[in-house]
C-alpha cells in the first residue's frame, strides 16, 4: 500500500491505496464520486475524463499514485453547490446528452477545450477536439452546439452580465 | 380558488427540456456500476480463449486458495443447483415444418465452449483485482476443437458441427412470401436486377458497459438483482419461469439508470444470472462490471447477413416481384430474441415503400463459433432496408432513370396497403417526404456542386434512401401466431396523490430516451398540471407490476398509449368525484385545462382539489365510488405502426486517400404526432450516426480461427465527432390510425436509413456498385487504384 495526499473537489484527502490502483477507481470506489465512469480499458472513450492541476486527464490511465500531490476536479466539482457550470447549463439547453453516461466526460473536456482554445469555438474546432471522447447517443449534432454555447457562455463578458 | 391554467402545462409537441437531465449533467446519475451493497464481493469470469474446444479438465485448487477468493463456480455447480439454460423466446419453424434446432446455453459452460468469451467459470473473490489474479490460476485443460467463423462456411460440407441437434449447423430454414407468384413475376420481367449484399456485423456498444449485482436475502430468501436492462421484468420473468432462479415474487430486479443499450440489453445474458444464483450460493452480493474489452466478446452483435437478392421490372420500371435468400448469422447460440431478427423483423420489410406484388424470402440461419447475434438498433430491418434501397438504386442507374423519379414511380400511394409479406401499411405520404428531403438537400443543385468538386479533384456522389420499419411492436395476437413467446402489450399505473401530483408507473424503460420528459409532458397537457408535479416511475418490478421494456421504437406508441388509457380512467373516476362535489350530474361534467366544470356554468374545480377529495373521501358515497385516485392499465396495439421517410446523404471522396467525408445528410421523417421535437431530433442524430458508422468504419471481424480481431476501440471504429456532420433535420406527418396519439415511433429509424443513404451516394461518386460496407478508406482506394489501373492500361 502507498500513502497518497491530494485535493478533490478543493477537498484534502489522504488514503493509503494498492500503487496499481487508477485514479478513475479511487475516485469512484474510495470517495464515492461516481459521475466519472469509464467506458472502455483502452483510454478511447473520454468517459473517465477529470481535471488535474486545470487539465483534462483521462483518469483511466493515470494511477492514482500518479495524481498523488494534484488538485483534482471532478464534474461533481465543477460548479458550487446548487449551482450548475455554464457547461452544463449548456448541454441541457440544448439537448446534448441523452443516457448520460459519456456526458461528464464531456462536459470536463469542453471545459479544458475553452481553457486551451479560449471561448468562440468553430464546430469544425469543436469536432476535432472532442477526438478522445465517444458517445453513442447523440450523433454529437447536439454536443456541439452546447458546447459551442457553452464556451461563449464562459466569456468573462457573458458571465459579467449574468 | 388556486387553479391550474394552460400557461404552466407542458403541451404534446412541445421542445421542452429534459427532466433527467440535471442529475446526468451533474454526476448524479446512478448507474448500476455506482451502487454498492453491503458486503459485495466482486466476479470477474474465465473465459474460453477459444473459438470450439471441448474442457479435459478444470482444476481450480490453486486459484481458489489465493488471497481474497470467496469462490470459483462452474458449470458443475450450475448443474448441481439445477440452474436452466439460458432461452430464446422466440419459436421459428422451418419450411418442412420442423422446430428451430435449438443448441443447450448453459450460463457457465457444461463441457463444451464455442466461442471466444464464452463462460468457462466465475471467480468470487473480495476485490476485482484479487478475482482476475486468481481466474489467472485456474488450470484448464482444453481439447480444441475445429472452429468456423466464416458465415459463409458455416453450412459446408465437413464445416465444424456447434450443436449436435443442428446437422449442418442449420438453425432453421425459414421463407415467407409466395414463391410460385415471384417466379412467374419473373418470367415476366423486361428487367431483371441482381445484387449481393453483405450486412456486416456489428457490435453494439453502449458507452455504459454492461453490469449486475446480485444480492440473496436469506431472511426472506429472496432475490434483487440490479442490472442494465432494457426489460426488467422481461429477465425476471426469463430468470424465473425458465433459468429458475427463484419465483417471480422472491426475484426483484431493478434496472437503474442505465447508459444506452441500442438492443444490447435487452437480453438475459449469462453474467446476471449467475451473479443472482452465485450471491445465494456464496451468501453475499456478488458484483459483475464488464470491461469494454469483455463487452466486445459477449455482448450480442448485430446485422451479420450474406444475401443474393433479384429485382424484377417490368419495360417502364415498375418492380413486379423481389426475390431474396439470405443466410444470417446467429453466432455460438441462440440470444433471447436472435430468431426473430432475421425473419419477421426482416423479411416483413422487404416491400419498402414500394408496391410490390410478388415476394419471395428464404432464410438460413446458423450457427459459428463467434459471440451470439440478436437485435442491434433497428434489428431487421437495417438489413432488409440496406438491401431494398441498394438494389432499388441499382435498378434506378440501370435503367437510366432519375434515382428519385424510380422511387416515385413505384411508391405505395394509397393506404391501407398490404404488402405481400404479412404487413399492412396503415398511413403514409412517402412522397411528401422525398419531396421535402430533395428540397432541403437542394438535390436540384446537386450537378453543380458535383462539377465543383471535379474541378478540385474530388469524387461526389449523393445517395437516396426511402426507409420503412414497422415499430410499436406489437399486437399480441400477431406476434404470438409469428412465434413470439411472449405478448407486447405495456402497462401503465397512474397515481394521483392527495395533493394532486401524479406518479406515472411504466413498463417501458428509459436508457437515453428521455421517458421522464416525455411520459411526463404527456400527463400534464391531459391532467393540466405543470411538468414538475409528475413522476415517472419506471425499471423496478417491485414497484412497476410488469412491462416489455423499450426496444423497437415502441415506447411512445405502446407505452405512452398504455399510459392514455390510465388517464381515461383517472379522468373517468375523478369525474363521479366531482360530480358529487359540484352536486351536478356526472354527465355535465366537463375536464378542460385541469378544471372540473359543469358544463354551460361558471361552478368548476380544480384538479387538486379532487384529487384531494378522493382521498379525503367525505363528499361522495364509498359504497358506490371507492376511495382513491389510481389506474392502471394495459394497452395491446391493433397494429404495428409504420414509420418512413427519406435519408439523403451527400459525399465527397478524396481519390488521393480514399477518405470518405459526409458532406451533407438530409433526413426527412414521418413519425406520426411528435410528442417533443427536441427529443425526437435528437434519436434521429443518434440513429444517423450508427448508420454513418456501419456504412463507412464499423465491422466485426473474426479471424479464420475463431479469434476476435476487432476487441477493442482501437481496433473497432466508433464514429467520433469529427467524422461526422451536422445534419439537417425535417418531419412530415401522417397520423398513425391504430394508436390513441397517432404516434409512429422514432427511436431506430436513422440507423435503418443511413446505411444504404451513404452507399448509394459512394457508388454514384465512384461510378461502380461494388462497394461494400464498411467503405473504408482502404477499400476506397482500391476501388479508385483498381480503375486508374484499367485506365492506364487504355491509354
Amino acid at each position: 500500500m502507498t500513502s497518497i495526499s491530494m485535493t478533490v473537489n478543493g477537498r484534502p484527502i489522504s488514503a493509503e491505496v494498492e500503487p496499481r490502483t487508477l485514479l478513475v477507481e479511487f475516485l469512484r470506489e474510495n470517495l464515492h464520486l461516481t459521475g466519472t465512469h469509464v467506458g472502455c480499458d483502452t483510454s478511447q472513450c473520454g468517459a473517465c475524463v477529470v481535471h488535474l492541476d486545470g487539465a483534462a486527464v483521462k483518469s483511466c490511465t493515470m494511477l492514482a499514485v500518479q495524481a498523488d500531490g494534484g488538485a483534482v476536479t471532478t464534474i461533481e466539482g465543477l460548479a458550487p453547490a446548487g449551482r450548475l457550470h455554464p457547461m452544463q447549463e449548456a448541454f441541457r439547453e440544448h439537448h446534448g446528452l441523452q443516457c448520460g453516461f459519456c456526458t461528464p466526460g464531456m462536459i470536463m473536456t469542453a471545459v479544458d477545450m475553452v481553457a486551451r482554445l479560449g471561448t468562440e469555438l468553430d464546430e469544425t474546432t469543436i469536432r476535432e477536439n472532442l477526438d478522445g471522447n465517444l458517445c453513442r447517443c447523440t450523433g454529437y449534432h447536439n454536443i456541439v452546439k452546447a458546447v459551442a454555447a457553452g464556451a461563449h457562455a464562459m466569456n468573462p463578458a457573458a458571465l459579467a452580465a449574468e | 380558488m388556486n387553479a391550474n391554467t394552460a400557461s404552466n402545462v407542458t403541451p404534446i409537441g412541445a421542445a421542452v427540456r429534459r427532466k433527467e437531465d440535471h442529475r446526468f449533467i451533474t454526476g448524479k446519475g446512478r448507474y448500476t456500476d455506482d451502487l454498492h451493497r453491503p458486503g459485495e464481493a466482486q466476479a470477474y469470469f474465465l473465459r474460453s480463449p477459444h473459438a470450439h474446444a471441448r474442457i479435459r479438465s478444470l482444476d481450480t485448487a490453486e486459484a481458489a486458495a489465493m488471497p481474497g477468493v470467496v469462490a470459483i463456480l462452474t458449470g458443475a455447480e450450475l448443474a448441481e443447483d439445477k440452474v436452466g439454460d439460458l432461452i430464446c423466446g422466440w419459436m421459428i419453424h422451418s419450411v418442412d415444418g420442423s422446430p428451430m434446432r435449438m443448441g443447450s446455453h448453459p450460463a457457465l459452460a457444461k463441457d463444451t465452449v464455442r466461442y471466444v468469451g464464452d463462460h468457462v467459470a466465475v471467480v468470487i473473490a473480495e476485490t476485482l483485482n484479487q478475482a482476475k489474479d486468481a481466474a489467472a490460476a485456474i488450470a484448464v485443460d482444453y481439447e480444441v476443437l475445429p472452429a468456423v467463423s466464416d458465415l459463409a462456411q458455416a453450412q459446408a460440407e465437413g464445416a465444424p458441427q456447434l450443436h449436435e441437434v443442428a446437422p449442418r449447423n442449420v438453425v432453421f430454414a425459414w421463407e415467407l412470401g409466395d414463391k410460385d407468384a415471384t417466379d412467374t413475376a419473373f418470367a415476366n420481367a423486361a428487367h431483371v436486377i441482381p445484387i449481393d449484399v453483405v450486412n456486416n456485423r456489428l457490435a453494439p456498444n453502449p458507452i455504459e458497459p454492461r453490469a449486475a449485482i446480485g444480492d440473496y436475502d436469506s431472511g426472506d430468501d429472496a432475490f434483487t438483482l440490479w442490472t442494465t436492462s432494457q426489460n426488467p421484468h422481461l429477465a425476471r420473468l426469463v430468470l424465473s419461469a425458465f433459468v429458475g432462479i427463484a419465483p417471480e415474487n422472491k426475484l426483484r430486479v431493478i434496472a437503474p439508470d442505465v447508459g444506452g443499450g441500442f438492443g444490447s440489453k435487452i437480453f438475459i445474458y449469462a453474467e446476471e444470472t449467475v451473479c443472482a444464483w452465485a450471491s445465494k450460493r456464496v451468501g453475499r452480493p456478488v458484483k459483475w462490471t464488464c470491461d469494454r474489452s469483455e463487452a466486445f466478446l459477449c455482448d450480442a452483435h448485430g446485422r451479420d447477413h450474406i444475401t443474393h437478392a433479384e429485382l424484377a421490372l417490368d419495360p417502364a420500371g415498375r418492380i413486379l416481384g423481389f426475390r431474396v435468400k439470405t443466410t444470417a448469422n446467429m453466432g455460438a447460440y441462440l440470444s433471447t430474441f436472435a430468431s426473430s431478427i432475421p425473419t419477421y423483423l426482416y423479411a416483413t420489410l422487404l416491400s419498402g415503400q414500394y408496391d410490390i406484388p410478388a415476394i419471395h424470402c428464404h432464410v438460413d440461419a446458423v450457427y459459428t463459433n463467434t459471440a451470439p447475434v440478436d437485435a442491434y438498433r433497428g434489428a431487421g430491418r437495417p438489413e432488409a432496408t440496406f438491401l431494398v434501397e441498394r438494389i432499388v438504386e441499382i435498378a434506378a442507374r440501370t435503367l437510366k432513370m432519375d434515382s428519385a423519379a424510380f422511387r416515385r414511380l413505384n411508391f405505395v400511394t394509397s393506404f391501407p396497403h398490404q404488402t405481400p409479406v404479412i404487413m399492412n401499411y396503415d398511413a403514409g405520404d412517402y412522397a411528401a417526404s422525398l419531396d421535402k428531403a430533395l428540397e432541403l438537400a437542394d438535390y436540384a443543385g446537386f450537378p453543380a456542386r458535383k462539377t465543383e468538386a471535379e474541378r478540385r479533384g474530388k469524387l461526389r456522389g449523393i445517395g437516396l434512401s426511402n426507409y420503412i420499419e414497422a415499430c410499436g411492436i406489437a399486437p399480441s395476437a400477431a406476434v404470438g401466431s409469428l412465434g413470439a413467446g411472449v405478448g407486447l402489450w405495456e402497462s401503465a399505473e397512474v397515481r394521483v396523490n392527495p395533493t394532486g401530483n401524479v406518479e406515472v408507473l411504466t413498463g417501458s424503460h428509459s436508457h437515453g430516451q428521455g421517458h421522464e420528459t416525455t411520459f411526463a409532458q404527456l400527463v400534464s397537457s391531459r391532467l393540466g398540471i405543470p411538468m414538475d408535479q409528475v413522476s415517472i416511475v419506471h425499471g423496478d418490478t417491485d414497484k412497476v407490476q410488469f412491462g416489455m421494456g423499450t426496444y423497437g421504437s415502441r415506447s411512445g406508441a405502446v407505452g405512452m398509449s398504455a399510459i392514455v388509457k390510465a388517464l381515461d380512467k383517472v379522468e373517468a373516476k375523478a369525474k363521479k368525484i366531482a360530480a358529487h362535489m359540484l352536486e351536478a350530474a356526472e354527465g355535465d361534467i366537463e375536464f378542460k385545462d385541469g378544471r372540473f366544470s359543469v358544463a354551460g356554468t361558471d361552478r368548476w374545480l380544480g384538479f387538486a382539489e379532487v384529487a384531494l377529495n378522493a382521498y379525503v373521501a367525505h363528499k361522495f358515497p364509498t359504497s358506490e365510488i371507492e376511495p382513491g385516485l389510481k389506474e392502471g392499465a394495459f394497452y395491446d396495439p391493433t397494429n404495428f405502426t409504420f414509420p418512413a421517410g427519406c435519408h439523403v446523404c451527400e459525399v465527397e471522396i478524396d481519390p488521393d486517400t480514399g477518405v470518405t467525408q459526409i458532406v451533407n445528410f438530409t433526413a426527412v421523417d414521418d413519425f406520426g404526432v411528435v410528442i417533443n421535437p427536441m427529443i425526437v431530433e435528437g434519436q434521429v442524430h443518434g440513429g444517423i450516426a450508427q448508420g454513418v458508422g456501419q456504412a463507412l468504419m464499423e465491422s466485426v471481424h473474426y479471424d479464420a480461427d475463431g479469434q476476435l480481431v476487432t476487441g477493442s476501440f482501437m481496433d473497432y471504429t466508433m464514429p467520433r465527432a469529427e467524422n461526422l456532420p451536422s445534419f439537417r433535420i425535417g418531419l412530415t406527418q401522417t397520423r398513425c390510425p391504430s394508436n390513441p396519439l397517432g404516434i409512429k415511433g422514432c427511436g431506430e429509424a436513422g440507423a435503418i436509413a443511413a446505411p444504404p443513404a451513404v452507399i448509394n451516394a459512394i457508388t454514384m461518386a465512384l461510378g461502380t456498385e461494388d462497394v461494400s460496407m464498411p467503405a473504408t478508406p482502404a477499400k476506397v482506394w482500391q476501388i479508385i487504384q483498381a480503375w486508374r489501373a484499367v485506365a492506364q492500361a487504355a491509354e
